[in-house]
């Protein structure tokens, strides 16, 4: 047993671990633990505020499904960083956040920069360990590690008071550890697995909804498969787009408030569902009661408390999903069941889907959402990796970016967090420095977390920012144009700041877009720079995302653009 | 619906509060709670009451389960359980016969009597909590001056 201090033992145990780079920003109370930088070979991301360094983290987490990590001081350091435990925490996204914290005995005392941030986190994490002994160290970081990346994933703090950092102790690091209430993982459940599948077969309308945890668990050939076997149209949730192939004959895209019309038109007429790895949001079902009726639910996930909490299950399988489809897929193949001919619900879905391909009605003019968006796709190389912010942008990203390759679309999806997705997106990038990264943004949300500019270009990770300017928070005047009658307040930005200027100034390159010629070769340019890009596009303020599920009213109840 | 829920849980700082911060922020309510180590000193249990449907008790239960510092949670039936609470009652005395009368109360419910004095009288009743609100109403015409009452402990019968 080595004899270190509580710092040097919390970095050699995230190296154990194979933390490769910290998002973070030091201060008063994790001091200690920032010196050993200067001894270790993990790399620092400096941030300009911590609420980006959590989002960094959760998207490096999201897009390698390990756990990203971000550390910031006590009190306003670590109050800074809940948003980005609660969005981690409502995505299931996997996280570790390290706070520093005020000495164990002037805990209680209202120190300087102390904060009950165990005490604040505790709803919004899906655990947190507050060392109080040096020795304590190794044990949490090994067990908030396996937390976090195992079961349904989630962030987890580890508060480490300053003495507890600088204090000296005998370390053991060990691999074996036990959790005694904690049981990540079920067994594939054959028997569900048999009464799923007949369920299927058995019925006239089936459907496919692919959630998150699809995604999560990576079971996009599993998910493929069953589809193509069985010939079923799969759906997805908003946080389950792109799960499975957009471009494929078989996807509807997205169902939900801002739904594609085909995907929520066959879900409000399937007759049995096989719902996988999702809670059955209200943004994706609109009502509960009105979902559920004349539907049978097959509902797949791994956490057993989403079984039944948000709508009636007949048959739950519970355990990783991709274990569980792949059982699937093995029943099938074993009753050596392939349908090769449409069946007539698929021949209803697939003219469904041909008449909303012709017949939905978009912007007319030549910056619209819609031709912005496939312009993106169309020169985008398809394992590019998306993030976006949250408002109108990101449900136009929904109804016009396909995703081609499965889990390359990341989204605030839960909390819906503005200023996610750049700060995201740096994250992703440091996960994937191999693919082009981008955060297709709005003005509204882009301005909460802009300044991480100067991390992206001072640490070298040039991602695109992809910014649809209406000057407008976007959404919000939507809602107030449609539901309060045209009164639109607090909702315009008076065209300030210049974006491109904004990112000139950070030495980011900016490149205003403001016809389809311009957008073509803004997206070329940022494509081949090797410094991030801010590309400024001007659209309508007055265009809204339809269709639209009004809230508290059924997924068929759309409101379509006139 | 009533129901008794026993919760072991890892006997460590914070976790009474982590399991009733689920019971405020999932909208579920506690009627009751008492909490005390087990034999194990590593472990304390937790008895919980509490009303909901089917469904809800379901879900209590579950995201009981998911915490990690709970180790077992069981939602006990009531006629398959041991289960009691202690209440203490300070009654007033305004009448010569009162404290006759309450002792004899005391007596048919297996309470106990303590601190009399001139002008009110304590009773110490270990009984179930149909029981307790059956003396209460009894008791109400004396007059009560305060109540104290430790939750519901219970255990499932063995072979149960």
């Amino acid at each position: 047993m080595d004899t270190m201090t509580g710092a040097k033992a919390l970095m050699t145990a995230m190296e154990k671990e194979g933390v490769k780079q910290v998002f973070g920003l030091p201060g008063g109370a994790n001091l200690p633990m920032y010196d050993e930088f200067a001894r270790c070979d993990i790399r620092h991301i400096l941030v300009r505020h911590e609420q980006s360094a959590s989002h960094m983290a959760d998207g490096f987490g999201r897009v390698s499904r390990k756990p990203g990590v971000c550390f910031a001081t006590s009190g306003p350091g670590a109050t800074n960083i809940l948003t980005g435990l609660a969005t981690a925490q409502a995505d299931s996204a996997p996280m570790i956040a390290v706070t520093g914290q005020v000495p164990v005995a002037m805990i209680g005392k209202d120190a300087f920069q102390e904060s009950d941030i165990i005490g604040m986190a505790n709803p919004v994490v899906k655990y947190a360990f507050q060392p109080r002994l040096p020795g304590d160290v190794p044990e949490a970081v090994k067990k908030g590690f396996y937390i976090a990346e195992t079961g349904r994933p989630g962030p987890v703090l580890i508060d480490v008071p300053k003495d507890v950092q600088q204090n000296e102790a005998p370390m053991d690091f060990p691999e074996e550890f036990k959790i005694q209430g904690y049981h990540p993982w079920n067994d594939p459940d054959i028997v569900a697995c048999e009464k799923a599948i007949d369920m299927l077969l058995n019925s006239e309308k089936p459907i496919i909804l692919a959630g998150g945890g699809t995604i999560i668990s990576s079971a996009f050939a599993e998910l493929q498969s069953i589809a193509e076997t069985l010939m079923l149209p799969v759906v997805t949730t908003f946080k389950g787009k792109g799960a499975f192939p957009e471009n494929h004959p078989l996807s509807l895209g997205p169902i939900g408030m801002h739904g594609h019309a085909e995907a929520n038109k066959m879900m409000a007429e399937a007759d049995c569902v096989l719902a996988i790895g999702t809670r059955f949001s209200d943004r994706s079902v609109g009502t509960f009661e009105a979902f559920e009726k004349r539907l049978k639910i097959i509902h797949l996930d791994v956490d057993p408390a989403e079984i039944g909490k948000n709508q009636t299950t007949s048959v739950a399988v519970v355990g990783d999903v991709r274990a569980s489809l792949r059982v699937m897929v093995k029943l099938l193949l074993q009753r050596a069941l392939k349908k090769t001919e449409d069946s007539l619900w698929l021949k209803h879905v697939k003219e469904t889907k041909e008449y909303w391909k012709e017949n939905l009605k978009l912007h007319p003019g030549e910056m619209g959402a819609a031709k912005i968006l496939r312009k993106l796709r169309e020169l985008l190389p398809k394992e590019s990796v998306v993030t976006t912010e949250v408002g109108q942008h990101q449900m136009w990203a929904s109804l016009f970016y396909d995703v081609i390759q499965p889990g390359t679309f990341f989204s605030s999806t839960g909390l819906g967090t503005m200023g996610w997705g750049f700060p995201a997106s740096i994250g992703a990038k440091v996960a994937r420095p191999d693919v082009p990264v981008v955060d297709i943004a709005g003005d509204g949300s882009f301005s909460m977390t802009e300044n991480s500019l100067a991390t992206a270009v001072l640490e070298d990770i040039p991602v695109i920012v992809f910014v649809l300017n209406n000057s407008t928070l976007g959404m919000v005047a939507q809602w107030q144009r449609t539901f309060y009658d045209r009164r639109m307040i607090g909702v315009d930005q008076g065209g300030c700041p210049d974006y491109v200027k904004l990112a000139e100034s950070y030495g980011a390159q900016g490149i205003r877009a403001q016809s389809m010629d311009e957008l073509d070769k803004a997206i070329k340019s940022a494509l081949s720079s090797d410094v991030a890009t801010v590309i400024d596009i001007p659209i309508d303020p007055e265009e809204d995302v339809l269709p639209f599920v009004a809230p508290g009213t059924s997924l068929s109840d759309m409101i379509l653009p006139s | 619906m009533w129901a008794i829920l026993s919760v072991l849980v890892e006997n460590k700082p914070g976790v009474l509060f982590k399991v009733t911060h689920l019971f405020r922020s999932r909208n579920f309510n506690i009627d009751s709670i008492s909490v005390g180590i087990t034999d194990n000193p590593n472990y304390s249990r937790m008895t919980i009451t509490t009303y909901g449907d089917e469904k809800q008790v379901e879900q209590i239960v579950k995201q009981l389960d998911k915490m990690i510092d709970t180790v077992e949670v069981k939602h006990l039936d009531e006629h398959k359980t041991v289960f009691r609470e202690l209440c203490i009652f300070k009654l007033k005395l305004s009448n010569a016969n009162d404290s006759m009368e309450i002792n004899k109360l005391a007596n048919a419910y297996g309470g106990k009597v303590h601190d009399v004095k001139k002008d009110s009288i304590m009773v110490e009743l270990t009984a179930t909590p149909d029981q307790i609100k059956a003396f209460e109403e009894l008791a109400k015409p004396f007059g009560i001056i305060d109540v104290a009452r430790t939750g519901v402990a219970a255990l499932q019968r063995s072979g149960a």
